[in-house]
Formats: structure tokens, sequence, C-alpha cells
């Protein structure tokens, strides 16, 4: 991996070189593995044509898209800081939330529906952050995040006046879009909006983990002693992802409460927290693209589930749990890598 | 608002809401003790362990309802049953993730979770199972003139039969030396010639049938539905993680610290809910991040 050779004595080679030698190569090994790849070109055009040809399933996509934005989001802090949080699902609800009250109390104009309620999250992020870093033990961060998401719902149950509690946020109308595009009933608008906003948090994620700061976070990931002993901020790097990581579930949680015009006690569940881990687990952690990817193939395996029995489909989604897990995670995301090794291998 | 006021000041009925809560944290107790040797002391991150206590629950309200059994006959179903299934996840199942990472443990607990949920309620519905105590453990009495639920006091002496019995076993059996050795170094516990899978199969049979005694117990106060799993598992997490790694004792010593606070709590602030649970648990772990006794 280049991050090998960036900072573990792989250097040593160079010791008689000059720095800025060193610099040179550490710029041309960040700039290989930001390159883009065919594949991610063809996974955004596919997206793309999406849009125009699939014009029936618009709402569904908007749903996929959201929960694949969602588990990007938690790809940020446990595919590559590793933190395993149970309560993400506080900053999606919050979120949607947020861009409801918003919409009812302020301005119909999505976008600043869509900023506040990612900001808010992103406070709540950086706010709770710091008690992440109280142990570096993988149980008492899932409690901690675990304990806030269930503080969170318990405090939307009980506040009726703002929340209106069980019953939902009532009245959230969103005005079109660029004072141009109204939100339809087919979900054109929507999933236009929510897929152009999530290939641009896209963007930026990309950027971010193709950077050095990056690197440093996967260096935290896989050695937090060792990421320290080289210089490594390890508090502040946590910190600071962990907030951009709320944000972007904000903004998930927002995106929601546009493109449906309803916010109800549901958005803060523990549902929430465990599907969006299954996704990101489905797609593969650590490659920004196992959120989106899970995403589909979730929304798929839901569609065939509730098929075959609709009142039970949790089940199956608990048995592919289940299955993955024993099968092994990084069995499963090396499959289709070895599949098409095996095909090349053969045609050759 | 001159009610609210008496009853705050009412010293017996404190002392009422103090027994009431002590007995639900005894309960909470013996639910999470298994977990506390799983989670706490083998370091592994079961969140199914509410089914092991669903199936005592529904074992011992199916065999009344439908079998027509006395409620004491019951029990010792409720606690082999999930221990027989405890024993064989445990061989078949859980053995294999001993050593895997914890996003692993959490992913597949969580299935299974998921799993023994909608079983349930494909089995036996999504209604709640209610049971009929018999006569004597129904109603109360008094005593010193503070109030006592006869099926609360019932509930403290046998827990706190069950937490000496176990305090007992950890602490002064060769059994309870073997697993302490099993769990602080394996590898050191094998070359001793330790049967290191049999003792943790055992453990956890144990502890499975242990939270299945609890559910049978709890189908009365904590009341016993499909979702039970789901709806408890922050409680026997809340338990293990705020008392600590080091022993049943920490756990204990939390698990009547939440019983008191949250009938106290639904008592005196109903309004904040399980809110009070939950902010008690991040503020323990923010004082105490290895929780209250720690290793």
């Amino acid at each position: 991996m280049s991050t090998r050779t960036a900072f573990s004595p792989g250097t040593v080679p160079l010791r008689g070189a000059a720095p800025t030698d060193l610099q040179a190569r550490a710029l041309r090994d960040l700039g290989r593995t930001g390159r883009w790849r065919p594949a991610e070109a063809l996974f955004w055009l596919a997206a793309l044509a999406s849009f125009f040809f699939l014009p029936d399933q618009h709402l569904l996509l908007t749903e996929v898209v959201i929960l694949g934005l969602f588990a990007l989001s938690l790809d940020l802090v446990l595919g590559y800081a590793g933190i395993v949080s149970l309560g993400h699902g506080a900053f999606f609800g919050l979120g949607a939330y947020v861009a409801g009250l918003v919409s009812i109390h302020l301005t119909g104009e999505p976008l600043t529906g869509l900023l506040l309620g990612g900001l808010a999250a992103g406070v709540l992020g950086f706010a709770t952050a710091p008690l992440l870093l109280l142990r570096a033990s993988d149980l008492t961060r899932l409690m901690v995040t675990l304990g806030i998401a269930m503080l969170l719902y318990e405090a939307a149950n009980k506040a009726a006046w703002l929340t209106g509690g069980a019953d939902g946020l009532q009245g959230v109308w969103i005005d079109p879009l660029f004072g141009r595009f109204e939100f339809d009933l087919f979900g054109t608008t929507a999933y236009g909006y929510a897929l152009a906003v999530t290939f641009l948090l896209f963007l930026i994620a990309r950027r971010i983990v193709t950077s050095p700061y990056g690197l440093s976070l996967r260096a935290i990931r896989d050695n937090a002693l060792r990421a320290n002993t080289i210089g490594v901020p390890v508090g502040r790097r946590l910190v600071a992802i962990y907030t951009l990581s709320a944000l972007y579930a904000g903004i998930a949680g927002a995106l929601l409460a546009q493109t449906t015009m309803f916010v109800s006690l549901d958005v803060l569940a523990f549902h929430r927290s465990a599907d969006v881990l299954l996704v990101l687990v489905l797609g593969g952690v650590g490659y920004l693209y196992g959120g989106l990817i899970g995403a589909i193939v979730f929304k798929l395996l839901q569609d065939v589930f509730s098929t075959i029995t609709p009142e039970y489909w949790m089940f199956w989604i608990g048995l592919v749990l289940v299955v993955i897990v024993l099968i092994g995670r990084d069995r499963i995301n090396a499959a289709p890598l070895a599949l098409w090794h095996r095909i090349r291998g053969g045609a050759k | 608002m001159s009610t609210a006021t008496t009853t705050t000041r009412d010293p017996a009925l404190m002392l009422t809401i103090l027994i009431d809560g002590i007995a639900y944290g005894m309960l909470l107790f013996v639910l999470a003790s298994g977990l506390a040797v799983t989670l706490g002391l083998m370091n592994f991150i079961n969140l199914a362990h509410g089914a092991f206590a669903l199936m005592g629950g529904y074992a011992t309200a199916l065999l009344m309802n439908r079998a027509g059994l006395p409620f004491l006959a019951t029990l010792p179903f409720a606690f082999l049953v999930p221990a027989l299934i405890g024993a064989v996840a445990e061989r078949t199942l859980y053995v294999r993730l001993y050593r895997r990472p914890h996003l692993d443990q959490v992913l597949f607990s969580i299935g299974l979770v998921f799993m023994a949920v909608t079983a349930a309620d494909w089995l036996f519905g999504s209604q709640q199972q209610l049971i009929t105590l018999p006569a004597w453990l129904q109603g109360r009495f008094e005593l010193a003139g503070v109030a006592i639920g006869r099926y609360r006091a019932f509930l403290i002496l046998v827990c706190a039969a069950l937490v000496v019995g176990l305090q007992f076993v950890l602490t002064r059996t060769r059994f309870g030396a073997r697993l302490r050795a099993a769990v602080d170094d394996q590898r050191a516990a094998r070359g001793l010639g330790i049967n290191v899978g049999v003792i943790f199969a055992s453990t956890f049979a144990v502890g499975s049938g242990l939270a299945g005694l609890g559910g049978a117990l709890g189908v009365e106060i904590l009341g016993m539905d499909p979702t039970f799993p789901l709806k408890f598992m922050v409680y026997f997490l809340i338990v293990v993680t705020v008392g600590g790694t080091a022993g049943l004792t920490g756990p204990f010593l939390a698990a009547l610290i939440i019983g008191v606070a949250d009938v106290a709590g639904k008592y005196y602030a109903p309004e904040l809910g399980a809110f009070m649970i939950y902010l008690l648990m991040i503020v323990i772990l923010i004082l105490r991040p290895q929780g209250l006794i720690a290793r």
C-alpha cells in the first residue's frame, strides 16, 4: 500500500535524497491513490442514467440514495477511523427533525433546511465526539453512541409540543428547488436533488480520505498507539472525522425529511442505526462505495423478502447478517475481485 | 400538586419505592449476569442476550397458559430450555466469533436478535404474554408500616439467593477458579490442562439459563412480548458497562442503581421516562470510563 511507502521505514533507501524528493514521492503516491478509476466513472454514469431511464423508480431510488449517503457517513468513521457506532441514527434523526422544523417555522427553501439539518447534526457530533475518546474500548464507544441515540429518541418522544411526539411532525412543506423545480409526486425532483447532493458530498469525502489527513485516519484505525508515536494527533483527528460524519448523516436525514415531507419518531429508532450498519457491511467497509452499493443491495433484499413474508422480512435480514459474519466479511468483499481474476485467468 | 408534595415527603412510600427498585434491580442483575461473564469477563459483545430471556419468559407463559402448570413448576423449564439452546448455540456459532473483531460480534448478534424477535412473533403472535401469579404471590403485606408487594419480596429473596450462589461459584469453587483462569489467559489455562471450550460452553449455557429464569420471573413486572430482546438490550448492556468488567460485584451494584433510579424516576418524574437511565449511564461512563469497579 502506498501508505506504507509514505510513512514506514520503506522510505529508508531514499536516506540520501533531499526532503523535497521525499515530498515529491509522497505527493505522487497520494496522487496515484486519488486518481479516478474507470469503474468509478461507470458507477456514477449508471447513477445518472438511472435518473433518465428509470422514471418509474424515482421514489425508490431516492430512498436508496439517501440510505446510501447515510451509510457513506458511517463508513467515514467505521471504515476509515475504526469507530464502531450503534447510534449513528441520532445524527440522521436530528438532521431530519431540524430540516422539518426549519420548513415549518423558518423557510420552505430546501437548501437552507439541508444546511441547517447538517449543521445541527455536526454540532451534536462535535459535542459528543470527546466522549468517544474516554477509553479506546469498542464497548464504551458502543454504549455511549447507543446511549446518545436513545436519549435523543426519548427527547423527541417527550417534546411533543415541538416534534409532534409519536404522531410525527405535521405540516412539513418544501418550496420548489431554486424556485423552479417543484417536488412532484413521482419523486423526479427529489431523486435529482438527492443524487446531486450525494454526489457532491461523495466528491468531498473522496478528496478527504485520499488526502494525507485520510491516510492519518487509517493509521489510527490500524494502530492508534503507533499513529500517536509518529506524531498523529489521534484525539483531534477522531473528533474531526466524527463531526464530519455526523454532518453527512444529518444531511442524509434532512434529505429524507424534505423528499418525503414528513418526519416521525421512526427516524431516531434503534433499527435505523442497526440497518445502516448492515447496509455498510453488505457493500463493504472502507472504500466509500460500500454504503452506496450496500444501499442498493439492501433495498433489493428488503423488496424480495417483503414479497415472500411481508410481516417477517426482519427475520431474513437477521439471517443475512448472521450468514455474512459466519462466512466472513473479508471473503465476501473479496469475492467479486476473485471472480474477476478467475474469469480473466480463464480467458488467458 | 398537593398530592405530589405529600407523596414525595412520605417516608413509607419512599421505602416502598426503594424496595420496588431493589427488586427490579435484582431482577435486572439475574437477567444480565450471563452477559456480565460473556461480555464483561470474556469481552465478547453479545447483543442477543435478551433472546434467551425471551425463551425463558415464553417457556413459563406458555407452560402456564397452555399446559396448566403452576408458576413455580415452570421455572426449571425457563432455565433449562434457554440453557440447552445456549449451549448448542455456543458450540456451533458463538465459538467461531470469540476471536473476531467487535464489529463482527455486533453484526452477528444483532442478526440473531432480529431473527429471535420475528420468530417469536411468527410462532406465538405479537401480543403480550400474560400470566396469573399464584394467590400467595399476589397483593401486598405491611412491614413496620411499609407496604411491600409479595411478588417483589419473593423476587428479592430468589434473586439474592442466586446472587450469593453465583458469587460463591465464581470465587470459591474449582469451576470458578478455572473460569477466571480461562478468561484471564486462555493459552496459559490450556497449558495447565483446563478444557477451556467446555468451561466457556457451560458458562454460556448457565448464563443463558439465568437470563431465561430472569425472563420468566420478569413476565409479571417487565412484560413479555416478541420485542423484549430489543427493548431490554440496552438495560443489560448498561448493567455490564456501568458495572465494569472486574467480576460480578460491579454489575450487581449497577443493576441496583439502575433499578432504583428507573422505578423512582418513573414515579417522581414520569415525564422524563427512560431519559434518566440513559443520562445516568452516560454520566457514570464519563466519570468512570472503566465502569464502577474496574479490573
